[in-house]
């Protein structure tokens, strides 16, 4: 804050200060918004622009000694060696089956805020949606720390559960066949009553006279949400789906790495965590490069495959 | 509406519904409360998953031990500094460029908006910025952890909403016929005016910092820099808790014992770090979710 103060206490007698002339400082008119954006503009240059110009160690034999420009150009090589790399079809599966199984959870925010809408006492409401909010504010450590804790096979309290109802303890945390469920699960459970709050807003602007002009027509109540509710939110609803599928190979390695062993790799790598384990862990920048980079350049097409999608068949789209 | 039917279907639709609601407030809610009860529970019967429902015994031992563990409060020490100072340099980054981006007339406005909008679908990744890191000198230094993630477009993007929506044109107009340049209009008009929003932001940025452990995972090697995540991580994820060693040659009987019950208060002492690490947000999330509320809905509106 100091610091903007000093830059307003050189303004107001700069000789950068045209008006109505023409010429240069007809287009530095603005230099002091500009001089707002700047701290942002050389923060996203040097931690976002610098990045992306440092891709091209994809295409390259990187070494630390050599550095960018100098190291060895070698074309698609790191690229075909992750395509004819044996497990690439499984990590590409697992990327896929996690963001898919995750994208078919996108409706339980929207069921969830079209019973929110159903609930005529306000403090009920407000009461649900509160607790709803809890998990979110749980960290990525916290939960997967739960997660551990609660579904052991010995000690957690899943199990407990399982045998007093008669069923055999299952180690949920080393069988590849859970770990999809628990990711996911453990995800909805943290961000459902959040990803509800657009949705309720949404409802709430639901003109009443509608509802009411159908109540009288003798609508059930179902038949309201359906008929109703649920067409006078789709707009919110697309736009939320688009930039869901947008991150559909995007796995949150941040939180698979903490759910990973060496048991259940078969269902939990995936392609992020994999670029973490080449390149931070083994050294192997260009190569994980090259497979970061790959990862990016299908979430683009994505989006883009569904933008346009949904810009054909409603009109409506993120640009 | 058929009120005289004791069984119409709407009466149905309203008791299926509160009760799955009712439902979906102990789902959400019970992992938590096992949480504490499990921590104040005899160590033992946790383990053995005797704990459902309520506490069994009561023992607050796991607590005196996670007093004792000074990692876990240098963690709780270094996170508060991350959060504060890296909130601060995030609000200093972001407001004044959502508050020139949200003046429709300013000179190249297209160009600066292209320039932040396409790192959102495309980025170098983690390797390429993690040699810009090294090569920056950046690696296991305390500030690397502030400095990383100081500025998020889509956060940028939600406040420059908020000016466009709710700071009326004519005010502007009003102070530039009294003389007031572009970088007065800011300071005197639009921030205070910006209240909410900077609160919004700020929160949204705190939460993402308070809750980040892989940019300390991946650039801090010094324990002592570690935020609270992290050295959650190692506990907790990793296992790697000492509470002394573990010499059971030549004990007696109820040497043994003691030993067994602080093997299981390991276990049980990860409730009450859970807890413990948690308790800031639980207490303050009730208080703070209208404004995340706020930014959600601002966020929405497409500017």
């Amino acid at each position: 804050m100091k610091e903007k103060n000093k830059e307003a206490a050189v303004q107001p007698d700069s000789p950068l200060r045209p008006k109505s002339k023409k010429g240069l400082g007809f287009y530095l008119r603005d230099w002091r918004l500009w001089l707002l954006l700047l701290p942002a503009v050389i923060y996203v240059f040097i931690f976002s622009y610098i990045p992306m110009y440092g891709v091209q160690i994809a295409f390259r034999d990187y070494t630390a000694k050599a550095g960018i420009w100098g190291s060895k150009w070698v074309g698609m090589k790191h690229f075909i060696r992750f395509f004819n790399f044996p497990n690439f079809k499984l990590y590409m599966e697992n990327t896929l089956r996690l963001g898919i199984y995750g994208l078919s959870m996108f409706p339980v925010s929207i069921i969830f805020a079209l019973m929110l809408n159903e609930v005529r006492s306000v403090k009920f409401k407000k009461a649900v949606q509160m607790i709803s909010y809890m998990p979110y504010f749980l960290s990525t450590v916290v939960v997967c720390s739960m997660i551990l804790l609660f579904f052991d096979e010995n000690k957690g309290f899943v199990n407990t559960i399982i045998e007093f109802l008669g069923g055999q303890r299952i180690d949920f945390l080393t069988r590849p066949e859970f770990f999809d469920d628990i990711y996911v699960l453990s995800n909805t459970w943290q961000i459902m009553g959040f990803g509800a709050i657009i949705y309720v807003a949404a409802l709430s602007n639901v003109p009443t006279e509608l509802v009411e002009a159908a109540r009288i027509d003798g609508a059930s109540r179902l038949q309201i949400i359906w008929h109703i509710y649920l067409p006078s939110i789709m707009p919110t609803i697309i736009i939320m789906l688009i930039f869901s599928c947008g991150g559909i190979l995007s796995a949150s390695h941040e939180k698979i790495l903490l759910l990973q062993n060496s048991l259940n790799l078969s269902a939990s790598q995936v392609i992020s965590t994999y670029t973490y384990k080449i390149g931070i862990q083994s050294g192997q920048f260009s190569y994980a490069t090259a497979i970061g980079l790959f990862n990016n350049i299908v979430n683009v097409i994505i989006l883009a495959i569904v933008n346009t999608i949904a810009k054909k068949t409603s009109e409506i789209s993120i640009w | 509406m058929k009120k005289n039917k004791f069984f119409s279907s709407d009466r149905i639709v309203t008791i299926v519904n509160t009760l799955i609601l009712l439902l979906i407030c102990v789902i959400m809610l019970y992992p938590m409360y096992f949480t504490v009860i499990a921590s104040v529970s005899e160590p033992v019967d946790v383990a053995t998953g005797q704990v459902t429902f309520w506490p069994k015994g009561f023992t607050l031992d796991g607590y005196k031990e996670v007093f004792k563990q000074d990692q876990i409060w240098v963690g709780y020490r270094n996170t508060i500094i991350y959060t504060v100072l890296g909130t601060l340099l995030s609000l200093v980054m972001t407001i004044p460029a959502a508050y020139a981006l949200s003046k429709k007339k300013m000179r190249f406005r297209d160009g600066f908006s292209i320039f932040f909008a396409f790192t959102m679908f495309f980025s170098g990744g983690l390797l390429p910025t993690y040699l810009l890191v090294r090569n920056l000198n950046l690696v296991n230094k305390w500030y690397t952890i502030i400095i990383l993630g100081a500025f998020s477009v889509s956060n940028m993007v939600i406040a420059r909403t908020y000016f466009q929506i709710n700071i009326p044109d004519v005010l502007y107009e009003a102070s530039e016929l009294d003389g007031a340049n572009q970088l007065q209009q800011f300071f005197r008009i639009a921030l205070p005016l910006a209240k909410p929003i900077i609160a919004v932001i700020a929160l949204y940025y705190a939460i993402g910092r308070w809750n980040d452990y892989f940019t300390a995972a991946i650039y801090l090697s010094e324990a002592d820099y570690y935020p609270l995540q992290l050295v959650l991580r190692d506990i907790l994820i990793n296992n790697q808790l000492s509470i002394g060693a573990l010499d059971t040659s030549g004990m007696s009987a109820e040497q043994l014992l003691y030993i067994t019950r602080k093997a299981y208060m390991a276990e049980a002492m990860k409730y009450s770090i859970i807890f413990i690490a948690s308790l800031p947000m639980l207490i303050i999330y009730p208080f703070i979710q209208k404004y995340f509320v706020k930014g959600a809905l601002v966020g929405s509106v497409k500017g």
